[in-house]
Formats: C-alpha cells, structure tokens, sequence
C-alpha cells in the first residue's frame, strides 16, 4: 500500500476514534443525575421555574437527544469545548495551555524507562546471576506494586527535604525569564524526580522485556555469525543483539502510552506540575465537568497521535510492513 | 505415582520462596484488617493525640493532621481497598473474557467489531475515564469498582482471544464438535478451562492493578469520602508530607506490601502453571 493512501487511512480511523470517545463523554453527561440548568441554578442560588426553562431553551436541553448531541459535536468541531467558571477561561485554551508540560513529562518518562530498563535488560542477561540480574528480579515485582503517588512522595521525603537537591514542587522557580537556557535548565531540573518517579513503573516492566529479549537474541545464529566474524563483544551486544532485543520493548512502549498518560495524572498532582492531570485533580475540587471532560478529549487525542507515529515509525524501520495494511 | 495437574502445579507453587513468601504476606494482611481493629483496639476515628504527632509508644505509627491515630486507620483501611480491588478485577475479567473469547472463537466481522471496542477503550485513558465516570455518579464504593472495571479488562480480552484462537483449531475442539455439543458448550465447557492458565495469571494481577487504580482515586478524592481507605488517608495528609512523614508513608506501605505480595503470588501460579516449569 502506498505511504499517502496508509497515512489518510489511519487519520480516518484517528478521527473515527476521537469522534467515538465525543460521543461517550456525551453519553456520560447525559445519564449522570441532575441536568446543566440544576448546576446553574445551584451556582445562582436557586432559580424559578421559569428561569429553569429558559436556561434550558438557551443550553439547548429542551431539544431531542439526537440534536443535542449534533449541536455538541458541532461546537467540539469549532474548538468550543465549553466554558470553565472556575478557571474563566475557555476550556479548549486551558487544556492546550497544560498539553505541553505533560507531553514534556510523559516522553521523558518514556524515555528514561526505556533507556535506563534497556540497559538494566541487557547487563541481567549477560550475567544471570550478577548484581543487574537480581536486581531486575525485584524492580520488575516491585516497580508493579509500588503505587506511584506515593512513590512519588518518598522521593520528595528523599531528594527534596532530607537530601534537598531538587525542587519540591512546580515547573519552574519565579523570576526567570521564561526564555533561554537557564529557564530551560531550571525546567530540567523541576522535571528529574516527576519523571523519574513515572519512570519507575515502566523501567521494571521494560528491563524484563529486554532481558528475556537479550536471552533470546544472543542464542541466535547471527550473533554466533558475528562473533565469528571478529566482532568485539560490546559490538555484538550492543549493536547486533540490542536491535532485535528492543523490538518487543518498544511494541509495548507505544501501545502503553495511555497508561502513563493515567500515571502522569497521579505525578504530577504530588509535584503540582502545571499539565493536563493537575488540571483534571484542579477541576474534580471545583466539581468543573466541562474541564475534566476537556482532559479526557484532550489526552485521548494524545494517545491517538502518539499511536498513529509510533506505527508510523514501524513503517519507517520496518521496510516488511509497507507491504501489508 | 502420576500426580494430578493441579496437584503438581500447587506443588510447584509451594516449593516456590517467592511465591510462598507472597501468599504469607498476604495472609498477614487480610489477618491484619479482619483481626487488627478488634487487638489494637484502638477507634481510629477518635482523637488519640494531638495532631501530627510522631510514632512513639502510644501512637506507634504516628497521627493524622487531626490527631487520629494512624495505626488504627491502617488497619481499617485496606478493606475499602481490597473489596473494590476484588470487584472490579472479576468485572474487568469477566468482560475481558467474554469479549476475548466470543472475538477469539467467532472470528471474522464479529471479531474485528470486537477489537475496534476493544481498542477504543485502550485509547482513553483509564484513570481520566474513571474520573469522569466517578464525578458525573457520586463516589460510592460500587461506582469506584464499576469504573475501575470497565476501563481495565482490554489486556485480559487480547489474552483471551489469543487463547481461543489458538485453541479452537485444535483436534479436541472438532472432537467436541463432532459429539454435537453447542457453541456455548464448547467456549465454556471445552475451550475455556484449557485457556485458564494465563487468564488466572491476567486475573491475580488485574486484582493487585485494581487496588492500586483504587488507591489512586481515593488519593484524588473520588473514593467513597465516608469509608477510611489507604489512598484516602494519603491524600488527605498530602499537604503535611514534609512536617510529618508517618502520615503518608505508613498508608502507602501498607498499599504497597498487599500489592507486592498478589503480584508474588501472580508470579507463582505462573511459574506452577507454565508446562515448560513441569519438569524441573
């Protein structure tokens, strides 16, 4: 199949899947006790009848179901995801205000699990019985188990008030420009326990992966091949072994990027990072469901995205999937 | 003497370390939020000193930003937990189960509508989903576990599939067939109970991942707000976590040894179960 027809194929199907999440949000809503004219109402501080029935003629609630959802997903389609009191702002800013910092905290996140449960893999599987092997035994059991909000928190008890080397909380420190290399610095190191402590999860499950994939790999016969070509040792594992190794972590590392998008909401309330899941933790205080519900579009549309270039980078690496759908 | 296989496997098991440590531990903990209440005796809604005071011989895990004390909510507060954690893993198993299977065993366009469902529900985020639902529905114990359940059973539906798949073609599958038996009889009575392996492994996790998704709402304060919980505990002393670390980390130490002992147990059965382990 050729890259354009493939690339407006997924797109569709993209688009087909952000429509389907607009229409269960709609759904929710919908079967969720009380009715937007209760809330409004409630927020005046009560309301007649007669003001009840025209808050419902203006909010469109006196229309079928059918033209409701038809006017909601019009409004979604004109980026009006509604309108937040708490935060006075319209939704649709908000959320894409907070996509930044938590696309920044996920993809480091995803990063340092990959690389650091990579080479964790790769030295338990040179030596099974060494210190690295042990200690992918525990992390992967432990790294499951450890819930990561209060992962999160021993950190800070850690790294921030025992030892305190790293900020407790926040993006960045006040008074810097928000420009240039030191902002970007300061950034960096707001974001070392955050990520790491989302790290965390995905390392065990990533060092496991890549150890059973290095088992695999070096009993093959291209690595005996390469050996007997000359090859040092490091070149055979880390350049031949690795490659074939990393296939599996990866799969999973795309397919799983929702969940850590899940995990990021639980981090980045301990570190007060200002992403889309503090947002969401702001907007359940404030009962502000128009905002939650911008979070849950908003990070589907995420996983979407990254789902589509993960696929997309297969593609690229893969010259025998160009062939197939 | 030939053993029975599943006298074999739960002989596997128990010659496990990790494993038999799991299950003790385990057991200690259930031991601990059935029979503690009642030892410790201590009301752990009461005030027993004055607030945020450190773990000392009164107090031996401290006291909360109100002056409870810490140990005795300990002790309660895993049932909360370990009650959602159960319900919404069998509801996240069945769900994955009958979807995987009936996807796995139909095949064709009934499978590929089954796996856009399927999918779908891998691309919203979990957590956020169950936030909403939590919200919109008032947190009561039942719309945590419903909510935690219909998020998590995607992981379980692809196993299973996989499973019927790779079964249904087998030679027992059209012997069974041959003998008359329904569709029903064979994805249940056939198919299912030599597919249980993995899906028992999928289900001992899926109850330690519901515990741990319960901890988390709670923490953001979606649990049920009247119910003493270890994630509730947690969110409600967040802010005094630097002043006095007891009142964080006892709760999530709790939460973390239960989750940590089902995921030893996971590890056991699938270890006793995986026929390449029989021969050792």
């Amino acid at each position: 199949m050729n890259a354009a027809i493939w690339t407006v194929r997924r797109l569709l199907h993209g688009a087909g899947l952000i429509v389907a999440v607009l229409v269960l949000n709609f759904i929710l809503v919908h079967l969720a006790p009380g009715d937007p004219a209760d809330v409004i109402a409630g927020e005046m501080g009560g309301a007649s009848e007669t003001v009840m029935a025209d808050i419902r003629a203006a909010y469109g609630l006196d229309r079928s179901v059918p033209e409701q959802l038809a006017r909601y997903l019009g409004h979604v389609l004109t980026g009006d995801l509604g309108f937040s009191f708490y935060f006075n702002r319209p939704v649709t800013a908000l959320v894409f205000d907070r996509m930044g910092a938590t696309a920044l905290l996920v993809m480091s996140a995803i990063v340092t699990a990959l690389v650091l449960g990579t080479w964790l893999g790769v030295v338990a599987a040179r030596r099974p019985r060494g210190l690295a092997a042990q200690l992918v035994a525990v992390f992967s059991v432990a790294g499951f188990a450890a819930p990561v909000f209060w992962t999160g928190m021993m950190f800070l008890l850690a790294f921030a008030s025992y030892w305190p080397i790293f900020p407790v909380s926040g993006m960045a420190d006040v008074g810097y420009p928000r420009h240039g290399l030191a902002y970007a610095l300061d950034v960096a190191h707001h974001l070392v326990l955050p990520s790491l402590t989302l790290a965390m999860i995905y390392m065990a499950q990533y060092s496991r992966q890549a150890r059973a994939g290095m088992l695999a790999a070096l009993s093959a016969d291209y690595i005996r091949t390469a050996r007997a070509k000359g090859l040092t040792e490091p070149r055979v594992v880390w350049r031949h072994a690795l490659r074939n190794a990393l296939i599996p972590v990866i799969t999973i590392a795309g397919l799983q990027f929702g969940q850590v998008l899940a995990g990021a909401v639980l981090v980045e309330t301990v570190y007060s990072w200002p992403g889309l899941g503090r947002l969401a933790y702001e907007s359940i205080l404030r009962r502000d469901s128009p905002t939650l519900l911008g979070v849950l579009l908003g990070s589907a549309v995420m996983v979407i995205l990254a789902n589509l270039l993960t696929d997309a980078a297969y593609r690229l690496a893969d010259p025998r999937l160009r062939g197939t759908s | 003497m030939t053993r029975s296989p599943l006298a074999r496997a739960a002989g596997a098991f128990l010659a496990n370390p990790a494993a038999l440590a799991g299950l003790l531990i385990f057991v200690l903990m259930l031991a601990a939020q059935g029979l503690g209440p009642m030892l410790y005796g201590v009301d752990p809604l009461d005030i027993a000193a004055p607030p945020l005071s450190p773990p000392d011989g009164d107090t031996p895990f401290g006291t909360d930003y109100l002056g409870r004390d810490i140990l005795a909510a300990v002790l309660v507060g895993g049932r909360a937990t370990m009650l959602v954690g159960l319900t919404a893993a069998v509801l996240s198993v069945s769900i994955g189960t009958t979807i995987g299977a009936l996807a796995g065993y139909i095949g064709g366009r009934a499978d590929a509508l089954l796996m856009r469902i399927t999918e779908f529900f891998q691309v919203l985020p979990a957590l956020l989903f169950a936030m909403v639902v939590v919200m919109l529905f008032r947190p009561s114990l039942g719309t945590v576990a419903l909510s935690i359940g219909v998020v998590s059973w995607t992981g379980t539906a692809r196993l299973a599939r996989a499973e019927f798949m790779r079964l249904k073609g087998l030679e027992f599958i059209e012997a069974a067939r041959a003998e008359g038996a329904t569709d029903a009889r064979i994805i249940f009575r056939v198919i299912l109970p030599n597919g249980m392996a993995p899906l028992i492994v999928s289900a001992t996790l899926a109850f330690g991942g519901a515990m741990l998704f319960e901890g988390g709402l709670s923490f953001l304060g979606l649990g049920d707000p009247n119910v003493i919980s270890w994630g509730l505990m947690i969110g409600q002393n967040r802010s005094y976590l630097l002043d006095a670390w007891w009142t964080v980390t006892f709760p999530g130490l709790a939460l973390f040894v239960t989750v940590l002992s089902i995921a030893l147990i996971g590890d056991g059965i699938n270890d006793a179960l995986d026929p390449r382990s029989i021969n050792h």
